[in-house]
């Protein structure tokens, strides 16, 4: 998932719906200034039936966990579904970068991922989605209308690669109901 | 489903993109193993154990850049044209650094390493992977204002002879500059960033007075042995790029390379649960990542 401008209410709506029993890992990125600190994850765990956390690197995604991409660096998948991490430049001005974790998770999962970005007020993630539409993933925008800034979902939309557009209330219950889709 | 998508609910449908199958996807990754077994056999630079997750964002980065075709085309020009390797080396090293970086970890080494360091006749730092300098030059200025850089040697390492020819240089940007200056104040320097630099050109030069106790040398830490009884080792943010084969045998390295008591000082995401040595080391101060090894009880030796 990802989210700028607003995500923190975004996403509390979002994890605010996911059950800890939620039989996949969950991987997040908000755009944050680099000095902001570590609280988001400690902020998002008092929201969510999920264990919410910012991981060292290395560390194996499980599921029922929430990762949060930490301040300053970008957060990947890596092909043996661990967490690692990056200083390589920013990526649309933004270090963390949507884009990086939709590419590396796209790579990773392909069919086997669901992508969903929010509010914000760039482009940052419509490549991604494109890429993930690509492996064959689905991927959800929420609708710009419920969108604190409407430029993030709206430039994912106008890929022509988002297979669902819903209202912020909406997106947790449907992410659940796809998850465990897919995993029958 | 059952549930077929309506109208309001769903996109627009575009043009489906074309897809990339696992295939294709299996096919790449052969195909950067080749390009980095060709770097390796060329040029002597060992990528093959560093993380594949962040190799390949770099390395599709440059592809994109270069509008070659594809990465077996990259391969080509790597193996023909060395200023194309020089700038594909500048992208894979991941050269990003800043003075004082994370300034809780400069106040935390000087309130809780300097003390310590204080007691020692002479005092040997390691930096392994130092980039262009800017941590290498921190660390100077620290222990210049704690008085203990008259018995300092410090050793500034790294893999990539350019940004160690710019390190030894010391030359940084206006625009850098003043982050670093607010880093340095809230790292709890004591006097001016400035004190330490002459302006020059479009930047600054770094004093000549804080290159004397600093030693530049090419190391590679994925093929290079132990450089032996350090007091300190800082290696911030390097050990990410690497697998976790890779990283185990650094950390063997660095336990190797540190006297008894040594400090080992790591990146705030970099852990020492995956390393295999964890038992060698006793945190000092967890959440910033220092760590001091410790003697080992017989019984716990492995």
């Amino acid at each position: 998932m990802g989210a700028s401008w607003g995500g923190l209410e975004a996403y509390t709506a979002v994890l605010g719906r996911l059950p800890a029993t939620l039989p996949v890992p969950v991987l997040l990125v908000q755009h944050q200034h680099p000095t902001a600190g570590d609280k988001l994850p400690w902020l998002l765990d008092t929201r969510t039936a999920m264990r919410v956390m910012s991981a060292q690197d290395k560390t194996a995604l499980e599921p029922g966990c929430v990762y949060v991409a930490p301040p300053g660096y970008h957060m990947l998948v890596d092909s043996d579904h661990t967490v690692c991490y990056s200083l390589a430049a920013p990526v649309n001005y933004s270090r963390p970068s949507i884009d990086e974790l939709f590419y590396s998770a796209g790579h990773v999962y392909g069919h086997g991922l669901l992508a969903v970005i929010l509010t914000g007020a760039n482009e940052d993630g419509a490549a991604g989605i494109k890429y993930i539409k690509q492996r064959g993933g689905i991927t959800v925008a929420q609708s710009p209308l419920t969108a604190e800034a409407q430029a993030m979902p709206q430039s994912a939309i106008d890929t022509g690669c988002v297979d669902w557009v819903r209202d912020l209330p909406d997106i947790g219950d449907f992410v659940v109901e796809q998850v465990f889709g897919l995993q029958e | 489903m059952s549930e077929e998508p309506v109208a309001p609910c769903q996109a627009r449908p575009g043009e489906p993109p074309v897809q990339v199958t696992d295939e294709q996807v299996n096919i790449e990754d052969i195909e950067i193993r080749l390009l980095l077994e060709a770097i390796y056999q060329l040029y002597g630079y060992d990528f093959r154990s560093y993380s594949k997750a962040s190799l390949r964002r770099r390395v599709m980065h440059r592809l994109g850049m270069s509008g070659l075709p594809s990465i077996m085309a990259m391969t080509d020009r790597v193996l023909r044209d060395q200023a194309f390797f020089v700038t594909l080396l500048n992208d894979l090293t991941v050269n990003v650094t800043e003075m004082f970086r994370d300034p809780e970890f400069y106040r935390a080494f000087r309130e809780e390493v300097v003390p310590v360091l204080k007691t020692f006749p002479f005092i040997k730092i390691w930096h392994a992977g130092c980039a262009t300098g800017e941590e290498i030059y921190s660390m100077a200025i620290l222990l210049e204002e704690e008085g203990l850089f008259d018995r300092a040697m410090l050793y500034a390492t790294d893999i990539d002879k350019n940004v160690l020819a710019a390190a030894k240089k010391g030359i940084y940007s206006y625009a850098a500059i003043k982050v670093y200056s607010d880093n340095y104040r809230r790292a709890g320097g004591k006097a001016s960033l400035a004190d330490y630099y002459t302006a020059k050109y479009d930047g600054v030069i770094m004093d000549q007075r804080l290159k004397r106790n600093i030693v530049f040398a090419d190391h590679d830490l994925a093929t290079d042995q132990v450089f032996g009884e350090m007091n300190v080792i800082v290696c911030r943010n390097v050990l990410i790029y690497f697998d976790r084969d890779l990283q185990q045998r650094v950390f063997r390295l660095f336990r190797d390379s540190l006297d008894m008591g040594g400090y080992l000082c790591l990146g705030t995401k970099e852990s020492l649960r995956f390393s295999g040595c964890e038992e060698h080391f006793e945190p000092v101060v967890g959440d910033l990542r220092i760590f001091r090894k410790r003697q080992l009880m017989k019984r716990d030796t492995r």
